[in-house]
């Protein structure tokens, strides 16, 4: 657990999460600019706001856990340990990029960091994730497969399918959803009668819980205990974390179907902003060092954009080269 | 040393011994491995050996997954309109994921789908539907019509290390053939002549090969030399194999159980008149099921197919377009 018996996270835990937890902000932020700039051109779904789920499951995790993302995947590939300048000059369409650029904002997929399936396609996810769940089971490791979906995906009946299966083959697969309350510009109220993505699971007899997703030592504390369990090969489980998206579906999104947040409800929410009014109350973080972490930020996100500018396209022989594989 | 086998039999065969080679072979099936006495249960065990829901998507999609781990899933779909239920991972996720991560990943995975089964099935397992799957980058569609090759077929698909689709043809289910014992690989992307002529070229895809070469028997009795060539393979489709005949002919008749606009033959006839118009002295020919929904009612469903009688027409038609010079 991050935090000591009277309640006070450990200051290293702590200073580690909010670096994380900025590294992705400043980057989502940039890719945001980069977008409007046409440097990055394609659809791009930013996490703004949603930092503290990504950071709070992703950091427990090792390289050979397999970690599933969809559209809204560049948090979740960051945490997990891709390079910042190979996920930027993907969203650049560069050769230098996770996938030579071929793959794009919503296919970032980085193997030697176990990031493995980000989709396109709400729900799609979710069974790649049982596969991997398998794989490690007869491999006889004790390995997890994690996916992150959003609570659009979970009236889909690839959840419902997913779910069923997993839990008949008692996968171990952490299921974590990130349920921002829009499904894509839709509130949840307008897809479904049932509030909690927990309460949907709940036939099925999967351990779940519902956890404040703006609050990353509350994400980290639940997952921790998941994780341990799937190790010892239970699963699977399911993990709702609350948040909200800053920024729109994607990015030009004019959100005419949602109220923008006041300054002071947005303090309130912001996960970076709590964790350090916290660290502050507990006092392993001064005030003062907090441009310091900002700006650390920013110098790893430019040095990522100057690198993935300098790197060539990719060849046009590449997509011939990998229709098969040979 | 090649024994006589039963069609079906025949690709159990291929599955059996690359179950026995290779570790990483899977096997998932609706209604498979249900007894202790089950030959592969027996030879494998349940761990690799798996029965699933019904449940396309997520039995599919996890297959996917078990795939990026290398392992090798089959899954037995029984009817190839059970994949339509599942769309999203056999078209959109299965095949785009190796381009997508510039080969980072591989997907070994076979669907083993039956087609074709106008045997009083009616309109909803009786379709011809490779033709939808063969423009899809990155998917390798590959449609026996002899036993021999339905085990070729299958053991070439379990080794490649791309999602494969084996259509077998359900009306060749119990088809006696000569079929090799032991190792037998026919490798993917290669069409067979099945018989020489010099008059005209017949392709035949899955069942209609059969119906094109009862046909030629009647045409020899008119003095018409014909050729057939067994398709075999969709994705990658061999043209190469069809333009050489065809430069020999000039002629082209294609025979295909599909509806005509989802139909192969449209493809091959488009290759051929594209790549090949040099050679022709007449139209291409398609003979077709008739674009409808398959009926019930026996006579109807035989009012629909091709058939030797359609074929000969065809044939004549095309020779009268531009009489053989003497």
């Amino acid at each position: 657990m991050s935090q000591s018996a009277h309640g006070r996270l450990d200051g290293d835990v702590g200073l580690e999460l909010l670096r994380s937890m900025w590294r992705i902000r400043v980057f989502e932020e940039r890719v945001g600019e980069l977008t409007r700039a046409d440097e990055v051109h394609g659809l791009v779904h930013l996490s703004v706001g949603q930092e503290a789920v990504a950071v709070g499951v992703c950091g427990q995790l090792r390289t050979d856990d397999a970690v599933y993302s969809g559209h809204r995947a560049h948090g979740h590939a960051i945490a997990k340990g891709a390079p910042l300048d190979r996920v930027m000059a993907e969203l650049m369409g560069r050769e230098r990029g996770l996938c030579r650029g071929l793959g794009g904002s919503m296919h970032l997929v980085d193997l030697e960091h176990g990031f493995l399936g980000a989709t396109g396609v709400v729900g799609g996810n979710v069974p790649l994730a049982l596969g991997s769940a398998l794989a490690a089971r007869l491999l006889g490791g004790d390995q997890v497969a994690v996916v992150f979906f959003g609570d659009g995906a979970v009236q889909g009946g690839i959840f419902v399918e997913s779910v069923n299966l997993a839990t008949l083959w008692r996968l171990p697969v952490i299921l974590v959803c990130e349920n921002n309350g829009f499904a894509e510009f839709t509130p949840r109220s307008a897809h479904t009668n049932v509030e909690r993505v927990s309460d949907v699971v709940a036939p099925y007899d999967v351990e779940r819980e519902t956890v404040d997703g703006n609050d990353v030592v509350a994400v980290r504390d639940t997952f921790a205990r998941f994780l341990a369990e799937a190790r010892r090969g239970s699963g699977p489980m399911l993990l709702e974390c609350l948040t909200h998206r800053l920024r729109g579906h994607y990015e030009g999104d004019p959100q005419r179907y949602r109220q923008a947040l006041a300054a002071e409800e947005w303090q309130e929410l912001d996960p970076v902003l709590r964790l350090q009014r916290r660290g502050i109350a507990e006092r392993w973080l001064e005030e003062d060092a907090l441009p310091r972490l900002e700006q650390d930020a920013c110098d790893e996100v430019e040095a990522a954009v100057g690198s993935a500018r300098e790197s060539p396209f990719p060849s046009p022989n590449a997509t011939a080269e990998l229709v098969y594989a040979q | 040393m090649a024994r006589e086998l039963p069609y079906i039999a025949a690709i159990g065969e291929a599955v059996h011994q690359e179950m026995e080679r290779d570790d990483t072979v899977l096997y998932f099936g609706q209604n498979l491995g249900l007894t202790d006495d089950d030959p592969y249960v027996k030879a494998f065990g349940n761990d690799r050996v798996r029965v699933t829901p019904i449940s396309e998507t997520a039995e599919i999609g996890m297959a996917v997954g078990a795939a990026f781990a290398g392992y090798r899933p089959v899954v037995q779909l029984y009817m190839s309109e059970f994949m339509l239920v599942a769309m999203d991972q056999v078209v959109n996720e299965a095949p785009r994921f190796h381009a997508m991560t510039a080969g980072q990943v591989k997907v070994p995975l076979v669907l083993q789908a039956g087609y074709g089964f106008t045997a009083g099935w009616a309109g909803q397992h009786t379709g011809t539907i490779y033709g939808m799957f063969m423009g899809i980058p990155g998917l390798k569609v590959v449609v026996p019509s002899t036993a021999a090759d339905a085990k070729g077929l299958m053991t070439a698909a379990i080794r490649d290390d791309n999602p494969v689709i084996l259509f077998h043809n359900y009306l060749l289910t119990l088809e006696h053939g000569d079929v090799p014992e032991g190792e037998h690989v026919v490798p993917i992307g290669e069409a067979a002549v099945r018989r020489e002529g010099s008059d005209v070229t017949i392709v035949g895809i899955g069942w209609t090969v059969g119906k094109a070469l009862a046909a030629t028997e009647q045409l020899e009795g008119d003095g018409v030399s014909a050729e057939v060539i067994d398709a075999r393979s969709l994705a990658p489709l061999d043209t190469a194999t069809i333009l050489q005949s065809v430069e020999k002919t000039g002629r082209l008749v294609v025979v295909d159980q599909a509806t005509r606009h989802a139909s192969a033959a449209a493809i091959i006839a488009a290759e051929v008149a594209s790549e090949g118009f040099a050679s022709l002295k007449a139209p291409i020919e398609l003979v077709t099921a008739l674009d409808a929904t398959v009926p019930y009612s026996e006579p109807m469903e035989q009012y629909l197919l091709p058939d030797e009688t359609k074929i000969v027409a065809a044939v004549q038609r095309v020779l009268e377009a531009a009489p053989v010079a003497a």
